[in-house]
């Protein structure tokens, strides 16, 4: 592991080896890994990262892993596209895309847990475990079978059967907890101390949380080696957002970006925005909430990251909106109509942001603005399931399939006018 | 002898309680402070428990029942 030193405290700044652990035995802050930015300045260039594969991997010196043995199921390097449409719909000139739906496992979960296993076989843990309501139990139970790991995994007990499938697919030991969401939470803490498991959100999550850089990283290669002026991006935990940022901020540190004027913009639904609240509030404070929103994939109530998301906000002076169910069923639905990409609901949170920020002028016309949509619409099917047109249904003749048209028709300029 | 890492969210109303105190005091419950922010209308402690298994559960509870918010201090742990 040339390039990684140490883990560090965010708070207190002790360093600790490189041992399965995320917490500061002095303070509890959180821990992070160090790196060696004068070795990776001295040894990376864009060329060299060009001939590596096209996946994660290609920055795995920016990753804290040791070796060559990787967990790889071909996690990243995914399409960053112009959205036209999209744009002039929002009233944007250059606003890209960044397709995460097209993971292996069809969300942006895959680069962390590729990180997580690799470092997790790397520390000698024989299985992978994590807690998740669904994009992350996926990517947990393939990246385990790739690995030859055993897999535990942790779900509500009224998870929907499509979610259970996704995960139970790959042959992971499911465990459907009864129960509030708060004391699921207290059970894994309490299991993460328990067994020598590598929990991939806790006791390894500071090398777990790293793989989110690699978003920061593609985006800036694929705009031709420049960072976007604005990022937007749906918050949870507020981890991705904070890591995307220092994945920028880290290639102008090693010389591959000349300037990093980011703004990063943070996207939360209404039913569950402790950071956006937090972040209108003009506080640095979080308080946790209880989640009621359709936007499942973000619906942490007490987020690990939220100060640090807000401290991002700070040092990049970005911005942030929060955004009603109704919003984001629209903006799935924008997405999907202009851009041909069906986006779960953590990607209608986004569109739905970008356009409040847009239309408030806040996000000028001009301004290279790059939307990181983060997982797949047909996890979420049941969010837009009642809002899109049923098929027209007719008898096999020209005849009727014209008058159904003509009706058809008629129906949509009644509406229209 | 049970070791348990825990953030407490206090509402405003009880900032100026000795929560913490109480709960040492009447659950025999070794209360440590690591980190701490609190203002006149919030605030948050991130402590470590050390007591019998039970006793702490108890404790935990009746901290609980005041209105303070009790988390691990990891945060939420189950993802999307």
């Amino acid at each position: 592991m040339p390039y990684v030193s140490a883990l560090r405290c965010r708070e207190c700044s002790r360093r600790y080896p490189l041992d399965p652990i995320h917490v500061c035995e002095f303070c509890f802050g959180p821990l992070e890994v160090v790196y060696d930015y004068e070795a990776l300045a001295r040894d990376l260039s864009r060329k060299s990262i060009a001939r590596g594969p096209l996946s994660i991997w290609r920055y795995r010196e920016l990753l804290p892993v040791l070796g060559e043995d990787l967990v790889d199921i071909n996690a990243g390097f995914t399409p960053l596209i112009k959205a036209h449409r999209l744009g002039q719909a929002l009233g944007l000139e250059e606003l890209y895309i960044k397709n995460d739906c097209v993971n292996p496992t069809y969300s942006f979960k895959d680069r962390v847990v590729a990180v997580a296993s690799t470092r997790a076989r790397e520390l000698g843990f024989d299985v992978l475990a994590c807690a998740s309501t669904g994009n992350l139990a996926g990517s947990v139970a393939a990246h385990a079978a790739r690995a030859g790991m055993e897999a535990y995994i942790f779900i509500p007990s009224d998870l929907e059967q499509g979610k259970v499938l996704g995960a139970a697919i790959y042959g992971p030991t499911l465990v459907a907890v009864h129960g509030s969401y708060d004391q699921e939470n207290r059970l894994c803490s309490e299991l993460a101390d328990h067994y020598r498991w590598a929990f991939v959100n806790i006791n390894v999550r500071p090398y777990y949380a790293e793989g989110s850089k690699t978003l920061g990283y593609e985006v800036a290669e694929q705009l031709g080696w420049r960072a976007p002026d604005f990022a937007v991006v749906p918050l949870a935990s507020g981890s991705l957002f904070t890591k995307i940022w220092k994945g920028l901020k880290e290639l102008q540190q090693i010389g591959l970006l000349d300037d990093v004027s980011t703004h990063m913009v943070a996207t939360q639904a209404t039913g569950c925005s402790p950071i956006i609240t937090a972040y209108e509030a003009g506080s640095m404070n979080i308080r946790p909430v209880k989640p009621n929103t359709i936007a499942k994939s973000l619906a942490i109530g007490n987020p690990a990251d939220g100060y640090y998301a807000l401290k991002t906000i700070q040092e990049s002076e970005g911005a942030g909106a929060a955004v009603s169910d109704e919003e984001v069923v629209e903006g799935i639905k924008l997405l999907a109509e202009t851009e041909g990409i069906f986006a779960e609901t953590a990607g209608g949170v986004v569109v739905a942001g970008l356009r409040r920020l847009a239309q408030a002028g806040a996000i000028p016309r001009q301004a290279l603005t790059v939307a990181f949509i983060t997982g797949n619409g047909l996890k979420t099917q049941e969010a837009v399931a009642e809002h899109v047109q049923a098929p027209i249904t007719i008898e096999p003749t020209l005849s009727a399939f014209q008058e159904a048209l003509e009706r058809r028709q008629a129906t949509a300029s009644a509406r229209a006018g | 002898m049970a070791k348990r890492r825990v953030m407490f969210t206090f509402p405003q109303e009880l900032i100026t309680q000795p929560v913490i105190y109480n709960l040492g005091h009447k659950y025999s419950v070794v209360t440590n402070i690591r980190r701490a922010d609190v203002t006149e209308d919030r605030g948050w402690v991130v402590l470590e428990l050390e007591g019998k298994e039970d006793a702490i559960d108890t404790g935990l509870q009746w901290v609980r029942e005041l209105g303070v918010r009790v988390d691990p201090i990891e945060g939420d742990v189950v993802a999307g």
